[in-house]
C-alpha cells in the first residue's frame, strides 16, 4: 500500500540554524532516504524549495488567477515529501516517526488513492 | 473553594489509579461486558469530579464509585430489560445492592483481569494496550500514541478485543497451576511491551510516555505482589527497575544521549538498583530458575556491577545471552550476545557472530543492529564499512538525541578515514 508522508515545518527555523546544524539536518534526511531505499519501501521523495518560491494557480469564474506564494498562509508549510510502499498504516507510521521531519515539524501520513481504486 | 476542588480532583485521580482495574474487574466479572463496565465507571468518575470538590471526598472513594457505577449499570440493564442477559444482570446487581455498605470492600480480581487481557484468544499486539486500558484506565488516544498506531485503529482494536472477551466468554479467573506458567508468559510480555514503549522516551519529555513506563512498573509490582512465588514475575519487575534506574543517566546535562558504556554509575538510582537486586535474589529462590525475564534481569545486574567494580561483568553477560538465545531464539538476544562477545573475545569475534546471524527482516530495519555493527567495525578499523552502517542506523532512528549521537560518531569515523569518503 502506498502512503505519502507530507512534511510540514517552519522554514525560518532551518534558516536560523548554523552551518553545522544545517549540514547535520540534511545528512539526517539523506540517511533516512537511504534507510527507506535499503528496506525496499522507497517510491520517491523530494525536498521542496521554500514557500517564497511558490506560485498558485486557479480558475475563478472562467478566468485564470495566478498568485505569488503558497495556497495557505501558515507558519508551518509543506517542505518535502516521501512516497513509500509498505504493508499497512502501522508500518507507514513507524517510518513517519523515523523521519527527521517528525522532530522539527510534523509528518502527515496519507494513503494514496490509486487510479481506478474505488 | 479552590483547594477543595483540587483535593476532590486529586482524590478522583488517586482512586482512578488504585481502583480502576479493581472496579472494572468486579463490575464486568459476571457479564464479561467490559465496555459496559467502562461506560458506567466513566460516568461514576464524572460524578465524582462534580461532587467531591463540593461535598468532600467520601470515606471510601472506591465504594462510592462502585455504588454509582452499579446504579448506572442497573439503569442500562433496565433499558434493555427484555433481553435475557439483562434480567440475569439485574438479579445479580440487586444481590449486590442488598449488602450495600459504605465500607464495602471490593474484591481484587485485577490479576484475573490481566490474564483475560493476555488471553490466547486476544491478538498479541492488542494485549498490552488492552491491559493499559482496562487495568489502568488509559484512553485509546494516549495508548495509540505510545504504540505508534493511528488512534482510530487503536480504538477499533480495543473494541474488537472487548467484544471477544464478551462473546467468547473469556473468564477473569487466574489459571490453574498447570496452565498458569504458560499463560503468565503472555501477561509478562504485555507488561514488558508497555514498559519498552514508555522507555523509548528516556528524556521523559513526553509526560504521557514517561507515565507509561512507570505505569508498567506499577503493573509489574501488582503482579509480583500477587504472585510472589513466580520467579518470572519477580524477574520482570527486577528487569524494569534495573532499566529504570538508569533513566537519568541516559542524558547529559545538555540533553545529549549517553550510551550505557559511557554512563556515570553515580547517576544511576542506587535505591532502585538495590530493590531490583533483592528481587532477583528472591526470584532465584523460587525454584523456577532460568526464565527469560530472570535472565534479562541478571544481564542488567551484571551491568550494574560497574557501580562497585568500575567494569561490567562481561563474561557473565555473554553466558546469560547464550542462555537467552537458546531459550528464546530471538534475533535481538543474538545481537546482544555478539556485542558481549566483542567485549570478552574482541571486536572481530563480535563481528563474526553478527555476520553469522541468519538473514532476518526484524534486524534489517532495527537501529540497534546497525549501531552495534558500526561500533564493532570502527574497533576493527573497517571505517568505510562502519560509516555506511552508521548511516543506516541514523536513518532508522526516531529519537533526535540518539540520531545526533550517531551522527557525531559517524563524523569521528569520517575524519579518521584517509579518503574522507
Amino acid at each position: 500500500m502506498e502512503y505519502m508522508l507530507l512534511i510540514y515545518s517552519d522554514d525560518s527555523r532551518f534558516e536560523a540554524m548554523n552551518a553545522v546544524q544545517k549540514a547535520e539536518g540534511l545528512a539526517a534526511y539523506g540517511a533516512y532516504a537511504e534507510a527507506l531505499q535499503k528496506s525496499g519501501a522507497m517510491r520517491g521523495g523530494n525536498r521542496l524549495r521554500p514557500v517564497q518560491a511558490a506560485t498558485t494557480v486557479r480558475l475563478k469564474s472562467g478566468k485564470t488567477e495566478v498568485l505569488n506564494g503558497p495556497y495557505a498562509e501558515t507558519r508551518e508549510q509543506l517542505g518535502g515529501y516521501f512516497l513509500i510502499d509498505v504493508p499497512d498504516l502501522d508500518a507507514a507510521l513507524s517510518w513517519a516517526a523515523r523521519c527527521p521531519g517528525a522532530s522539527h515539524g510534523v509528518v502527515e501520513v496519507r494513503p494514496v488513492w490509486a487510479m481506478g481504486q474505488p | 473553594m479552590e483547594p477543595d476542588r483540587n483535593e476532590g480532583a486529586r482524590a478522583a485521580e488517586a482512586a482512578a489509579r488504585h481502583s480502576y482495574g479493581k472496579l472494572i474487574a468486579f463490575l464486568a466479572a459476571r457479564t464479561r461486558d467490559v465496555a459496559g463496565a467502562e461506560d458506567a465507571l466513566s460516568e461514576a468518575f464524572a460524578a465524582a469530579l462534580a461532587e467531591w470538590p463540593a461535598r468532600g471526598v467520601p470515606r471510601s472513594p472506591e465504594a462510592w464509585l462502585l455504588t454509582v457505577a452499579r446504579r448506572r449499570l442497573v439503569d442500562a440493564a433496565r433499558r434493555r430489560r427484555l433481553d435475557q442477559t439483562a434480567g440475569e444482570q439485574l438479579a445479580w446487581l440487586a444481590e449486590l445492592t442488598a449488602d450495600e455498605d459504605d465500607r464495602l470492600a471490593v474484591p481484587d480480581r485485577r490479576l484475573g483481569l490481566m490474564f483475560a487481557c493476555a488471553h490466547p484468544g486476544i491478538d498479541r499486539p492488542v494485549r498490552a494496550p488492552l491491559m493499559l486500558q482496562l487495568v489502568l484506565g488509559f484512553d485509546a488516544a494516549t495508548i495509540a500514541s505510545a504504540f505508534l498506531v493511528a488512534p482510530a485503529a487503536m480504538g477499533q482494536r480495543l473494541t474488537r478485543a472487548k467484544a471477544k472477551i464478551r462473546h467468547a466468554a473469556i473468564g477473569f479467573e487466574v489459571p490453574e497451576q498447570a496452565a498458569l506458567r504458560e499463560r503468565l508468559d503472555a501477561v509478562l510480555d504485555a507488561i514488558y511491551a508497555a514498559y519498552t514503549e514508555g522507555w523509548s522516551d528516556p528524556q521523559g519529555s513526553d509526560a504521557r510516555r514517561r507515565n507509561l513506563a512507570e505505569e508498567a512498573i506499577w503493573l509489574g509490582r501488582l503482579l509480583a505482589s500477587m504472585l510472589p512465588d513466580e520467579g518470572e514475575a519477580l524477574g520482570l519487575l527486577s528487569l524494569m527497575l534495573h532499566a529504570h534506574a538508569r533513566r537519568e543517566a541516559r542524558r547529559s546535562a545538555s540533553g545529549e544521549y549517553v550510551p550505557l558504556s559511557e554512563q556515570d554509575p553515580a547517576r544511576w538510582d542506587a535505591r532502585m538498583i538495590d530493590e531490583a537486586e533483592s528481587l532477583l535474589v528472591q526470584a532465584g529462590g523460587c525454584g523456577t530458575h532460568g526464565g527469560r525475564y530472570e535472565l534479562e534481569a541478571a544481564v542488567q545486574s551484571a551491568h550494574a556491577v560497574r557501580r562497585r567494580t568500575g567494569k561490567a561483568d562481561w563474561p557473565a553477560i555473554e553466558q546469560l545471552y547464550d542462555a537467552l538465545c537458546v531459550l528464546t531464539g530471538s534475533p535481538v538476544a543474538a545481537l546482544n550476545r555478539a556485542v558481549a562477545l566483542a567485549e570478552t573475545r574482541g571486536p572481530a569475534a563480535g563481528l563474526a557472530a553478527l555476520d553469522a546471524l541468519p538473514d532476518d527482516a526484524r534486524l534489517a530495519d532495527y537501529q540497534p543492529y546497525w549501531a552495534a555493527r558500526a561500533e564493532l567495525l570502527v574497533r576493527t578499523g573497517a571505517l568505510d564499512a562502519a560509516l555506511s552502517a552508521y548511516q543506516r542506523a541514523i536513518g532508522l532512528e526516531s529519537d533526535p538525541a540518539v540520531r545526533r549521537f550517531l551522527q557525531q560518531r559517524a563524523a569521528l569515523c569520517r575524519s579518521a578515514t584517509p579518503a574522507g569518503s
